[in-house]
């Protein structure tokens, strides 16, 4: 049976126009009727946010729960029906402040979670108190002299977290968000998408280099798997290697090999490389990269607990709670 | 039996094992209860292990005991003091002699009484009798380690293998006090070490050999004693711990109900056997996480029930403070979940391996906003079992949080359970959404009972969203309108005070008591145990011991009130008494308030009961 967008949707949003969240929750809804799980077997879970009342306008099944414990009833109820599509939405402050710890475990255990991280850098909701991806120095009413904190960069946690899966979009590029989410439905185990997004009101212009286009154009690299790692306006520039370090090499007539520009491999078990795209912040030069930046197989905690239980049920002679009774040491009384 | 020896017939006897904390205590403990129980005697039995997991060997701290009482009749307690100390140490004879009764006979092995082991337990010379005022004639002075090894000389074994069996010795040598069937406690052994038949060769050689000990040289005690079963209750037997019991009871509850039983945990003690046993229990389905923190245990919990399976959270006092915001989600949530308290001491990390009923009010009243939650406290070990399956079905049949209260003392101690049948348990039925709701449902709608239905994720036809934000009565949208929260916080509250519980019951003088004990929880058997040693002594005294807290039976206020005298005993500073005044208007009952970290001690209460009748 196949799906429109319109399936998925419910209701009217109530976000502040021009919000990032409006451009999510449209390429959300579209990449659910591209992926073309019906309705009733989707559970979006979010926790407390701007950003977590996405739920209201699903028409799934779903969770707008507590403040940063969205992942950890996500994996609840994961576990508990794995053949549920879970998706868990958090903001900023919902995913790496409050519920960080639950964030990291999720990636640690690679539950089959698509997890999206809404990360404008800033509390909306609480009305503009600095956030743990805001810049050192923000600006904010909790920090009017500037935080003198340094920030989370999401990808660095979710790889110290031992996560298999981290992919970037920006809200307004509908067509990188849609492919992105369908990547991370894709992957089997824990997916990490971070969205850039705007907060008009309490941190406007956050993402401003790569919220357009032509911004995009000229400050963002989309990587994706195999392909080099190519970027400008006309794709003068590539990505390569420098000792530990990366570097921009400028390519002359489109020869990228002989610029030594790097081949993108997601697939690498090993995230060095893969960091260090993530990491690229628009400074010194180098772009932000957009897309599937790690994508590597691995075990799911979901499919293992079920494997050791249909494994220890063969092992085992009882089966039921009388079978259970007559493994103890039993007396009669007569 | 040698024919000098005269036998006597007792009611009860209390045997507490006391030793290094790796001597094996709990092993014999728990031979000799079963042991007994197999012949028809009651049983009931209380460790009482230290917090460190490994002091140093033969250090004061180090001690843990196993404490059995064993009794013709019902026992209820596993009593205030011992008959028999089996002292395994100096260090053992110097803590755990408080325990023993003026008379009692005492076991000790003489090779652990050696110059060092003497310093280690802080004695001053090595008189240790002397020093601590016991009769010598009362004591039981056997070099156990050489005999165990003289035992074992032949079997090849390591000395410090050897050494390991000294526990089986003493319990050998306390069967034969107590004129019990060593071939019980073989086929315990047997099947114990069924993979190891050689190490239960040993322990069984020890046995008799400890057995034979004590028949051979009588012991220097007079009696034997043999204790004659009453009443006995025909039927087939388990000895089963509150922990375990309590499992058990979630496991035969998800069977019923025919749901997945998912438990989200951290471990804490007093409660972390829960998490051991159920992990246990692939073969059945269970699905066990060890999550990161308390909050995961009970917010994966949550996810598990909105996914439909019958979800639990396991903790003790510290874990409930951080689970109270995610055991209020599902309040507001209307999800069924089944919170699992076994308390300790407290506050903060108090007193982790000791036990108090310090958390009722925290679980009643400890959440923000108006957050009823039914309560219910288990009342023995073998009570867990019960509890545990009804408080699951209270949760799944009101699509509610449910809070079982049980305490460290319930938790680790044990007694005789006779094996339940399913088919005698009640039917366990959730009210799902039906095909025909399709068109109509909402979220919020609810059947006659007042309770939301549940629609699985995965039912066609019922995608909803829940959440944490209060919800329109009718559409199960957001709502901020006055009228409708108000509505709500009504609805939720007529559910929970709906909800059908069994009228409290009142014991012994039930018509002209002087006065009424009432009590909740852990602390029936101790209470129990103080009425019935004062109505032998001719007092008129009732007892009513709640399970169900919230809601309150409906008989509360009329039991309350029909007697001239009543003292609500309770091992905190009368959160109880204190949440029945505010339930049962005019009520203002005496108050017997201890925070020992330890079980009552009947005598205690006795004493203070009587006081209160003569005052």
């Amino acid at each position: 049976m196949a799906f429109t967008a319109q399936d998925y949707k419910k209701g009217q949003p109530r976000w502040c126009p021009g919000c990032g969240d409006h451009f999510f929750l449209a390429s959300l809804h579209k990449a659910m009727a591209e992926i073309g799980v019906a309705p009733k077997d989707i559970a979006v879970i979010s926790g407390i946010g701007c950003s977590s009342r996405l739920p209201h306008y699903m028409a799934t099944y779903g969770m707008n729960t507590i403040h940063g414990r969205a992942a950890a009833i996500a994996t609840g109820c994961k576990v508990a029906n794995p053949d549920l599509a879970v998706w868990q939405i958090s903001g900023d402050g919902d995913g790496l402040a409050i519920g960080g710890n639950h964030f990291i475990h999720a990636n640690r255990r690679n539950i089959n979670l698509n997890m999206i991280l809404l990360n404008n850098r800033i509390y909306g909701l609480t009305k503009g108190q600095y956030s743990p991806t805001s810049p050192r120095g923000f600006v904010s009413k909790s920090s009017p002299y500037g935080t003198v904190e340094d920030p989370f960069r999401p990808a660095e946690l979710c790889f110290g977290a031992r996560g298999h899966f981290f992919a970037r979009a920006v809200a307004t590029d509908a067509a990188g968000t849609v492919d992105i989410l369908k990547s991370a439905y894709n992957h089997k185990g824990a997916s990490v998408c971070e969205i850039l997004q705007n907060c008009v009101i309490f941190n406007n212009g956050t993402h401003d280099s790569v919220y357009t286009k032509e911004g995009r154009a000229k400050n963002a690299i989309y990587v994706k798997h195999g392909e080099p790692l190519i970027f400008g306006e006309n794709n003068e520039f590539g990505i390569a290697q420098d000792g530990f370090n990366l570097k921009i090499v400028e390519i002359a007539n489109g020869d990228w090999k002989a610029a030594g520009v790097l081949v993108h491999d997601a697939h690498c078990e090993d995230n060095t490389l893969q960091l260090k795209l993530a990491m690229m912040d628009g400074t010194n030069g180098f772009p932000i990269a957009l897309g599937v930046i790690r994508d590597v197989e691995a075990p799911t905690y979901d499919d293992c607990v079920t494997a050791q239980i249909e494994e220890v049920k063969s092992q085992k002679k009882y089966h039921n709670f009388a079978e259970l009774l007559e493994t103890n040491d039993i007396w009669e009384v007569k | 039996m040698s024919e000098e020896l005269e036998i006597k017939e007792l009611e009860d006897v209390v045997v507490r094992f006391s030793g290094d904390s790796g001597d094996g205590m709990q092993l014999a403990g728990n031979i000799f209860s079963t042991v007994s129980a197999t012949v028809g005697n009651s049983i009931s039995t209380f460790p009482d292990y230290p917090a460190d997991i490994r002091a140093p060997q033969g250090s004061l701290t180090g001690v843990s005991g196993f404490q059995v009482h064993i009794g013709a009749g019902m026992v209820f307690t596993p009593g205030d003091k011992c008959d028999v100390l089996v002292a395994m140490n100096a260090a053992a004879l110097k803590t755990q002699y408080k325990y023993a009764k003026p008379g009692a006979a005492i076991i000790i092995d003489t090779d652990s009484f050696g110059q060092k082991d003497l310093e280690k337990a802080a004695f001053k010379t090595e008189d240790y009798l002397g020093e601590m005022g016991i009769d010598p004639d009362r004591v039981i002075a056997c070099p156990i380690t050489q005999m165990v090894k003289d035992c074992l000389a032949d079997s090849g074994m390591e000395v410090k293998a050897m050494v390991k069996c000294r526990n089986m010795f003493a319990l050998g040598l306390v069967c034969w006090l107590f004129d019990r069937d060593l071939n019980i406690a073989f086929n315990f052994l047997k099947e114990k070490f069924a993979k190891k038949p050689g190490v239960a060769e040993a322990n069984i050689k020890v046995i008799q050999a400890g057995y034979d000990y004590g028949h051979n040289t009588h012991s220097s005690v007079a009696n034997v004693y043999r204790i004659e079963t009453k009443n006995k209750v025909p039927g087939r037997y388990m000895d089963i711990t509150g922990n375990k019991a309590t499992a058990y009871g979630l496991i035969a509850a998800a069977e019923k109900a025919g749901l997945k039983l998912y438990l989200g945990s951290y471990p804490i003690t007093p409660a972390t056997d829960v998490l051991h046993e159920l992990s246990k229990h692939k073969s059945l389905g269970v699905t066990t996480v060890q999550c990161e923190d308390e909050i995961a245990g009970c917010a994966s919990a949550l996810g598990a029930s909105f996914a439909g399976a019958l979800a639990v959270t396991s903790t003790s006092g510290p874990g409930i403070c951080l689970k109270s915001e995610a055991m209020n989600l599902g309040v507001i949530m209307e999800l069924p979940l089944v919170v699992l308290d076994v308390q300790r001491g407290g506050p903060a990390t108090g007193l982790p391996t000791k036990s108090e009923q310090t958390d009722l009010l925290q679980v009643l009243f400890g959440r923000n906003g108006e957050s009823p939650m039914p309560v219910m406290a288990a009342t023995s070990p073998t009570d867990c079992f019960d509890s545990a399956y009804q408080a699951a079905k209270m949760a799944l049949e009101n699509m509610t949080p449910v809070v079982l209260l049980t305490d460290a003392y319930v938790a680790n101690g044990s007694g005789a359970l006779k094996l339940p049948n399913l088919n005698d348990y009640p039917a366990i039925n959730p009210p799902y959404v039906t095909e025909d709701m399709k068109e109509t449902w909402a979220p919020y709608q609810r059947n006659e009972r007042g309770v939301r239905y549940w629609a699985v994720p995965g039912t066609e036809g019922f995608t909803h969203i829940l959440g944490g934000l209060e919800k329109d009565n009718k559409t199960g949208a957001i709502s901020t309108d006055p009228e409708n929260h108000n509505l709500m916080t009504q609805l939720r509250q007529d559910k929970i005070d709906n909800i059908q519980v069994p009228d409290v019951e009142v014991l012994g003088d039930v018509d002209d008591a002087e006065l009424l004990i009432v009590g909740f929880g852990g602390t029936y058997g101790h209470l129990h145990a103080a009425m019935d040693e004062m109505r032998a002594e001719g007092k008129k005294v009732a007892l009513a011991h709640f399970k169900y807290i919230r809601p309150l039976p409906k008989n509360t206020a009329e039991v309350l009130k029909k007697y001239p005298k009543v003292v609500v005993a309770e091992q905190n500073m009368g959160q109880f008494a204190g949440y029945l005044r505010m339930k049962v208007d005019g009520f203002v009952p005496y108050q017997f308030n201890q925070v020992k970290g330890q079980p009552f001690v009947v005598a205690e209460l006795k004493q203070a009961f009587t006081e209160i009748i003569t005052k």
